[in-house]
């Protein structure tokens, strides 16, 4: 983007402090040299995970595929909350119809697996309008609770019908047709595609007319609306893109587990791990989510054997880190350092 | 005759619904906040009575005494220690994301300390006694009472707001914090007085519900849900409201499950749904949506 470039010169002569540097010699920049190393850096670990099959176990491919699909997860409710101000706690809804979608398409409907992944995520997106309409209804907590009430009723409508395996759940059959190395593989590269997709996505829209739009929302609600921000939009936007990518990481998830029952795939601790992940690693940066999933994984693989302990201390967490660090780790990094990994601010520079 | 019966039956469940409603709505009133963590301290509350009635051998009911007291002294604590410093500010994230982190800490402490075993607290003959009414229609008096005693909660409640000195300073408080703490309230000890009043509300939900059905641990949430449901088919704002809500949810419930066993709790969301697409505002709720 290069908007910026021709500022207001004509008009009369402003008074100007001896320090201050004329229009003309300013410039919008964006990129700033933390953030070229980022994306250079960045560029270079996409490509090597890409290249994961050739080098990594089948385990770590595994744990591969829960990573990106959790960074995707992550990055959608970071989007929600940390930019449009939208805390919902029914997120699992997308996960779960993300997961079913998939039963119906690829098993019942016979169409490719590939294409179902992808109908899986328009599925998500479609029942997301509606959902919206209804959930903005409710502001602050009760969003949030209206959210989970919604999620319970796709849930409890899912266990009801008895085509798609009632409470009991069903398994994925399609994916049969692959060997089991194949499988993994194409699960894999799908999964990298929606992790790396989700933190791409995010930081695209937010870098556009409609990032600035949910920044201002992010800040004050009440100004944004008075100075024209079209809020409403930007927030329905925001949640139609966070449907799609739960949605299609949903998808993924079960394509890796196979067996889909709907207790586990509309389960509140999707979004409680989301919750989280984007708390602990900065909720309204793009880079938490990826320190938080990060952070989370080694938190899970070092204490999930405490058992309810470990639940009790990432709750405790949670509730730290909201009231005594806001910022999350990369906020703490941020203001130590400056860096910018993905910048969205724009920054006057002198020519 | 069975239909009657059935509503009968819905409105009596509607009771224990509106019971959990009250304090939900008493905190969203005075302070603008939604405790996520509502259903799980109900929970608490009942697991605190079966500690007390495997020590003691007492009535369930008899725990009350202690239990309500050491609830509301919970939520004064709790306001003050934590809640409080979530309010800071408008940001509207941190008392959601605050209480929903409790909401987790209270369910695996609880996992922990009462394992996942299914739980009942037993109230001896009271709980399985009822008065028949005609040929096919009988109501249970613990179902009834449990009515009876969320009327007089929500009656009460009514009266301390209208008529006392704590009410008026409650009142106050939701209408302008500022101009409260101007004329002398302290908003720190106004909230946690409301907490406190909410979670000995709170507590009697727990232990009515922990006689009428089995509880764990993990049910805190969904108590959370129903009570919410209650409250916004009621109407924001309004404490009658808060019974109606209560009496449509559980004639809902009780309607959809007679239709079919699976469909009762998702017959509650539906009438909550079309609440929320037909009357934002809720049955008896202000007109402008809080």
């Amino acid at each position: 983007m290069t908007e910026g470039s021709g500022e207001p010169q004509g008009g009369a002569p402003v008074k100007q402090a001896p320090e201050a540097v004329a229009p003309a010699q300013l410039r919008v920049q964006r990129a700033t040299l933390s953030s070229r190393i980022g994306l250079a850096v960045g560029v270079a670990v996409v490509v090597v995970l890409a290249l994961g099959p050739l080098w990594a176990l089948d385990s770590v491919l595994r744990t591969l595929i829960s990573f990106l699909t959790l960074l995707a997860l992550a990055q959608m409710w970071n989007l929600l909350a940390g930019y449009a101000g939208l805390v919902s706690i029914g997120q699992q809804a997308y996960v779960g119809l993300g997961a079913y979608a998939l039963l119906l398409f690829a098993d019942t409907l016979g169409l490719p697996l590939l294409v179902s992944v992808l109908v899986a995520g328009v599925v998500g997106t479609l029942v997301a309008l509606p959902t919206a309409l209804l959930a903005f209804r409710l502001r602050g907590g009760y969003f949030a609770i209206g959210t989970w009430v919604i999620a319970e009723v796709y849930r409890l409508v899912i266990t009801n019908v008895s085509q798609l395996g009632g409470g009991s759940g069903l398994t994925l059959r399609a994916a049969s047709a692959f060997d089991r190395t194949t499988r993994l593989f194409l699960t894999y590269e799908l999964a990298l595609a929606v992790g790396v997709g989700a933190v791409a996505v995010t930081y695209l829209l937010l870098r556009r007319r409609l990032g600035l739009a949910l920044t201002a929302v992010r800040d004050s609600e009440q100004s944004a609306q008075s100075l024209g921000v079209p809020v409403f939009r930007a927030k329905l936007v925001a949640y139609l893109v966070a449907a799609f990518g739960c949605s299609l990481a949903g998808a993924v998830i079960y394509l890796n587990l196979l067996r889909v029952q709907p207790e586990a795939a509309f389960s509140v601790n999707w979004t409680a791990f989301m919750i989280f992940i984007v708390l602990i690693g900065g909720v309204g940066t793009i880079e938490g989510p990826i320190i938080g999933t990060i952070v989370f994984f080694v938190l899970q693989e070092t204490l999930s054997g405490y058992g309810a302990w470990y639940l009790v201390l990432l709750g405790a967490v949670a509730v730290l880190v909201t009231l005594l660090a806001r910022r999350g780790l990369w906020g703490l990094v941020a203001d130590r350092t400056g860096w910018s990994l993905f910048p969205v601010q724009r920054r006057l520079e002198e020519r | 005759m069975t239909w009657v019966n059935v509503v009968t039956q819905g409105i009596l469940l509607g009771g224990l619904y509106a019971l959990f409603a009250t304090g939900l709505s008493l905190m969203f009133g005075v302070m603008r906040l939604v405790n996520l963590a509502h259903g799980d301290l109900s929970i608490v509350a009942a697991f605190l009575a079966l500690a007390i009635v495997d020590g003691t051998g007492l009535n369930p009911l008899w725990t009350l005494l202690v239990v309500v007291p050491a609830m509301a002294g919970l939520g004064y604590l709790l306001q003050r220690g934590l809640l409080n410093f979530a309010l800071r500010g408008d940001d509207p994230l941190p008392p959601v994301l605050v209480t929903f982190g409790l909401s987790i800490i209270l369910q695996n402490l609880l996992l922990e300390v009462f394992s996942a075993d299914s739980q009942g607290l037993d109230a001896g003959r009271v709980e399985n006694a009822s008065v028949r009414l005609s040929d096919g229609l009988a109501v249970g008096w613990f179902p009834l009472l449990t009515l009876v005693t969320a009327v007089a909660v929500l009656t009460g409640l009514q009266l301390l707001l209208s008529r006392t000195q704590l009410g008026r300073s409650f009142r106050a408080t939701s209408d302008d914090p500022e101009a409260a703490s101007l004329v002398g309230l302290d908003h720190r000890h106004v909230f946690a007085m409301a907490t406190a009043i909410a979670l000995a509300t709170v507590a009697v939900a727990g232990l009515f519900l922990g006689v009428r059905t089995t509880f764990t641990p993990s049910i805190g949430p969904t108590r959370l849900i129903f009570a919410f449901e209650a409250v916004i088919i009621g109407g924001l704002g309004s404490i009658w409201g808060t019974l109606a809500g209560g009496l449509v949810l559980g004639v809902a419930q009780a309607l959809g499950a007679q239709f079919s066993p699976g469909w009762g709790v998702l017959a509650g969301h539906l009438v909550f749904l079309a609440v929320l697409a037909f009357r934002p505002t809720g049955l008896l709720g202000r007109k402008v949506p809080a």
